[in-house]
C-alpha cells in the first residue's frame, strides 16, 4: 500500500531533541515490559539497527531513551521496531531533566548513607564504652569527644529532612511527628555535649544518629511508593502531549504538538496513530479503536463527515481530519478534568500513620514535660538531672517503630502483589483498598475479557475456518485476530487486500475469497445474528457464518461469589446496552445491575452509595469508568484497560483472571491487620521504656537496644504477610 | 591506649572510603533503576549488552 508509505505519520519527530555531536535522541514511555527477556528483546532490536548508538531501558519507570545518528535512520523506524515487538511505544517530553521526586529521593539517600556511616562508627565507640573494661576516665572522654564529632556534623546533615518539615509545620502553627523527632535529636546531641564537657559517663550521641538511621529508611521506602505512582500520572500527561500532523493550505504537512492545533486545521491521521483533537473526517474511510474512549472493542467505521474524538486509533488507511475543538476542549481533556475533580474528594483521606501522630505527639510532649517538672519540683539535683531526663524520654519514645511501622508493611505487600500480577499504583491505596465494604464492577473489559471470541467454533466446518484464517492473518483487526485465535497456528495468505470498513480480499485458484462484513459478502439482512460478526464467501459464492462474542472471564462468577462471602456488596454498572448488561449480570450472579449508565451516572451512583456510609471499591477499565476510578474510595483496573483509568486507578491487575481482585483485597486487608500490630508492638515497647525513662533509669545502652529491637520486630513482623496464601482469609 | 589512637582513625577512614564509594554510585547513577538492574542480572547475552556499540 503505497499510499501508507508516503503518508506514514513520524509522529515521534517532534519529541526528539539533538545534541552537539549531530545525535538524535529521544524518550518512549514503553507500555508491556515486564520481564528481562522484554529488556533484551527492545534493546537488541534497537541495536541491530544501523545508526542506533545506544538504547537503554529503564525498567523501573519503564521509560526507553534512544540515540541514534539521523542520517542513517529516522526516529519512525525507531518507534516502529518497538510497537513491531509487540511493545506500545509513545514519545514523551523528557529533555533529560530530573523530576523533583528523584531529586528528592537522591537527597534522602545520601542522607542515609551519611546516618548510616556515623552510626557505624559511633556504635564502635559506644560499645568499648558500655563495656568498660579497665577504661580510664580520660580515655572514655576521648571516645565521647570523637563521637560527638562524627555524630554533630552527620545531624546536621542527615536530620535536615526532619529538621525542614518540623519548622515548616509549626510556621503553619500544626505539629506534625517532624517536630517531636527533631526536638528528642537536637536535644540528645545539646545534652550529650554538656555530658561530655563534664565528663560524665553517659552521651546520647550513639542514639541521636541511630535514631535517624531508622526514620531515613522508613521514609525512603515512603518516597518511593509516591515515585512510582506519581510516574503513572506523569504518564498520562505525557499521552496528552501527543504529536498531531497539520497539513497546510499548500499541501505540506508538518508536525506540532496536539496542543497547538486550532479548530479549522486540516490533520492527518497515518494508520496505528491517535486522533489528536476532535473533529469530522474531511477524506479517506478507515475503523477507529475506539476502545479508550467507549470501552467498546469492535471497531467503529470512519468516513467522510464522521466526528471523531481525540484518542481513538486508525487502525486503517490514512484519514484527513478537520479539527473541531482544541486539545484542551477535547473529550478526553474533558474527561481528564472530571478525574481531577473527582480525586479532590479523595485527598481527606486521612493517613493511618497520621492518625497515629495525631495522638502520639501531644502526649509524648506532655509526658516529657511532666518528667522535667517532676524531676525539678520534687528532685534534689536541680534542673540539670531534670532535663536529663525529659530528654531521655523523648528519646525513647521517638516514634523508630512508628515511622517504620506503616512503611515496611507497605513495601512487602506491594512485593507480594507485584509477584502476584497486582502493581500498587498508589501510596494510601493498600489503606484504602482494607475499608471497602462495597465493589462496583464495569461490563466490558472488566467482567469480560474485553476482546470478542468466536462462539460458533463448533459450527463451522474446519476447512472454511482454515481457510478464513489464512486471510484473517493478514489482518490486524481485532475480529481477524479473534478469528485467528480460535484456528491457531498456520499459513498466511499472500497479496490479501483490505479495504477498511469493509474486509479482506484474497484472488485464490477458484475465484476471489471474501471475509468481512455481511455488505462485503453480499448478504442480504436478516440472516446470521445480531452480535459482532465475519462472512467468509468462497470463490465459489458459498458463504459462511462466524458470530463473536465478549465472554466473561473464567473466573468472574466464581469472584462475584467469593467477595459477597466477604462481605462485600457486588453492583454492576455499564454504559452497555441492557440486554447485554443482564445477560453479563445473570451469567455472574449479580443481581444489582445499571445498563447505558454514562461516566456521570456512575460518579451520582458511587457518591449515592457514599451518602450511605459505603466505602467503594471501583473495579472497570474503559475510559468512561476513569472519573469513577477516581471517585471511589479505592479503585482496581485491568492492565488492558485504558491508559487514563490505568493511570486513576489504585491497582492495576495483569491475566485474565478477575480473582486478582480478591488477592488484592485479602493482601491490603492483611496489611492492615500488620500496620495495626506494629503500632501495637510499638505502644508495647513504649508503655514498658518510658516509665524507666520517667524514672530515669535509662542510660545510652538501653536506650539503643529497646530503639533497634523494636525496630527489628517491626520489620519482621511485616515479613510475615508473604506467609499469607493466595486466597485464604 | 596509644593504639586507639591509630585504629579510630583507621577505623574512620575506611568508613569514609565507603561512604564516598556510595555517593560515587549514586552520582552514576546506578540507584536509577533498581529493578531493571535485579532482572538485568538475568540476562544471558551480557557480553553483547556492556555499554552502548560502537
Amino acid at each position: 500500500m503505497g499510499g501508507v508509505s508516503v503518508e506514514s505519520g513520524d509522529g515521534a519527530a517532534a519529541f526528539v531533541t539533538k545534541d552537539g555531536e549531530g545525535l538524535s535522541h529521544i524518550d518512549l514511555i514503553v507500555k508491556g515490559i515486564h520481564c528481562p527477556k522484554c529488556i533484551s528483546d527492545i534493546e537488541g532490536s534497537l541495536h541491530a539497527k544501523d545508526g542506533v548508538r545506544n538504547a537503554r531501558v529503564n525498567f523501573s519507570t519503564s521509560r526507553l531513551h534512544v540515540a541514534w545518528d539521523a542520517s542513517r535512520i529516522g526516529s519512525t523506524d525507531i518507534v516502529k521496531t518497538i510497537t513491531d515487538l509487540g511493545f506500545g511505544a509513545t514519545p514523551i517530553d523528557a529533555a533529560g531533566e530530573r523530576t523533583p521526586d528523584q531529586e528528592e529521593a537522591r537527597r534522602l539517600l545520601i542522607a542515609l548513607a551519611v546516618a548510616g556511616f556515623a552510626t557505624a562508627n559511633i556504635m564502635l565507640l559506644s560499645i568499648s564504652v558500655w563495656a568498660g573494661f579497665e577504661m580510664g576516665e580520660a580515655t572514655r572522654s576521648l571516645l565521647h569527644w570523637i563521637s560527638g564529632l562524627i555524630a554533630l556534623p552527620a545531624v546536621a546533615f542527615s536530620g535536615r529532612p526532619f529538621f525542614f518539615s518540623a519548622w515548616r509545620s509549626l510556621r503553619a502553627s500544626r505539629v506534625n511527628m517532624d517536630v517531636p523527632i527533631s526536638l528528642a535529636v537536637i536535644l540528645a546531641c545539646v545534652l550529650s555535649v554538656f555530658e561530655a564537657r563534664a565528663g560524665g559517663v553517659h552521651t546520647y550521641f550513639d542514639a541521636a544518629v541511630m535514631l535517624l538511621f531508622f526514620l531515613l529508611i522508613g521514609r525512603y521506602l515512603d518516597l518511593r511508593m509516591r515515585v512510582r505512582a506519581r510516574s503513572a500520572a506523569n504518564d498520562l500527561m505525557a499521552l496528552q502531549k501527543m504529536a498531531a500532523q497539520v497539513i497546510a493550505p499548500d499541501g505540506r504537512t508538518s508536525t506540532v504538538p496536539a496542543a497547538a492545533v486550532h479548530p479549522g486545521d486540516l490533520m492527518l491521521v497515518a494508520q496505528g496513530e491517535r486522533v489528536p483533537v476532535d473533529g469530522v473526517v474531511e477524506s479517506g474511510r478507515t475503523e477507529l479503536d475506539v476502545s479508550l474512549l467507549t470501552g467498546e472493542t469492535v471497531p467503529a467505521a470512519a468516513e467522510q463527515g464522521t466526528a471523531v474524538f481525540a484518542g481513538a486509533i486508525n487502525l486503517g488507511a490514512p484519514i484527513r481530519v478537520r479539527a473541531e475543538k482544541t486539545r484542551e476542549t477535547s473529550l478526553l481533556a474533558e474527561i481528564a478534568r472530571l478525574m481531577e475533580i473527582a480525586e479532590q474528594g479523595r485527598a481527606r483521606f486521612v493517613r493511618l500513620a497520621d492518625k497515629a501522630a495525631s495522638v502520639y505527639v501531644p502526649v509524648v510532649h506532655t509526658l516529657a514535660a511532666a518528667t522535667f517538672m517532676g524531676w525539678w519540683l520534687l528532685g534534689t539535683g536541680g534542673w540539670i538531672p531534670a532535663a536529663t531526663n525529659a530528654i531521655a524520654v523523648l528519646i525513647i519514645t521517638c516514634p523508630c517503630a512508628l515511622g517504620l511501622a506503616v512503611p515496611v508493611v507497605q513495601v512487602v505487600a506491594t512485593g507480594y502483589l507485584f509477584r502476584r500480577g497486582v502493581l500498587t499504583k498508589s501510596s494510601d491505596g493498600l489503606e484504602r483498598l482494607a475499608e471497602v465494604d462495597a465493589v462496583v464492577l464495569d461490563k466490558t473489559g472488566t467482567l469480560t475479557r474485553g476482546h470478542p471470541e468466536l462462539i460458533t467454533r463448533d459450527g463451522v466446518a474446519e476447512d472454511d475456518l482454515a481457510l478464513a484464517a489464512t486471510l484473517a492473518r493478514a489482518s490486524r483487526h481485532p475480529l481477524s485476530r479473534a478469528l485467528v485465535r480460535a484456528a491457531g497456528d498456520g499459513p498466511a495468505a499472500k497479496d490479501v487486500t483490505e479495504t477498511p470498513g469493509f474486509g479482506l480480499a484474497w484472488a485464490s485458484p477458484e475465484g476471489e475469497v471474501r471475509l468481512g462484513s455481511r455488505a462485503w459478502c453480499g448478504i442480504e439482512e436478516g440472516a446470521g445474528g445480531t452480535g459482532p460478526e465475519l462472512w467468509l464467501r468462497h470463490g465459489d459464492g458459498r458463504t459462511v457464518h462466524f458470530a463473536f462474542e465478549d465472554a466473561l472471564r473464567t473466573d468472574a462468577a466464581e469472584t462475584v461469589s467469593t467477595l459477597r462471602d466477604m462481605g462485600l456488596t457486588v453492583t454492576l454498572l455499564s454504559g452497555d446496552r441492557p440486554e447485554a448488561v443482564r445477560a453479563a449480570a445473570k451469567a455472574a450472579g449479580i443481581e444489582d445491575f445499571t445498563a447505558s449508565c454514562l461516566p456521570t451516572d456512575k460518579i451520582a451512583r458511587l457518591e449515592a452509595l457514599e451518602k450511605q456510609g459505603r466505602k467503594v471499591l471501583m473495579v472497570g477499565d474503559g475510559l468512561n469508568d476513569a472519573p469513577s476510578l477516581a471517585a471511589a474510595h479505592a479503585s482496581i483496573s485491568p492492565s488492558s484497560a485504558a491508559d487514563i483509568s490505568q493511570t486513576a486507578a489504585d491497582f492495576v491487575f495483569q491475566g485474565k483472571r478477575l480473582g486478582a481482585v480478591v488477592t488484592a483485597l485479602l493482601a491490603a486487608r492483611g496489611a492492615r491487620r500488620l500496620v495495626l500490630q506494629n503500632f501495637g508492638i510499638a505502644a508495647l515497647y513504649n508503655t514498658i521504656a518510658v516509665p524507666l525513662a520517667v524514672a530515669g533509669l535509662v542510660t545510652p545502652l538501653i536506650a539503643a537496644v529497646a530503639m533497634s529491637a523494636s525496630s527489628i520486630v517491626v520489620s519482621l513482623n511485616a515479613l510475615r504477610l508473604n506467609l499469607m496464601k493466595p486466597g485464604v482469609r | 591506649m596509644g593504639v586507639i589512637g591509630l585504629l579510630i582513625p583507621i577505623a574512620l577512614f575506611l568508613g569514609f572510603i565507603g561512604l564516598i564509594a556510595f555517593y560515587w554510585a549514586l552520582k552514576s547513577g546506578q540507584f536509577e533503576d533498581p529493578e531493571g538492574a535485579a532482572r538485568r542480572i538475568l540476562l544471558d547475552d551480557d557480553l553483547d549488552d556492556m555499554g552502548p556499540k560502537e
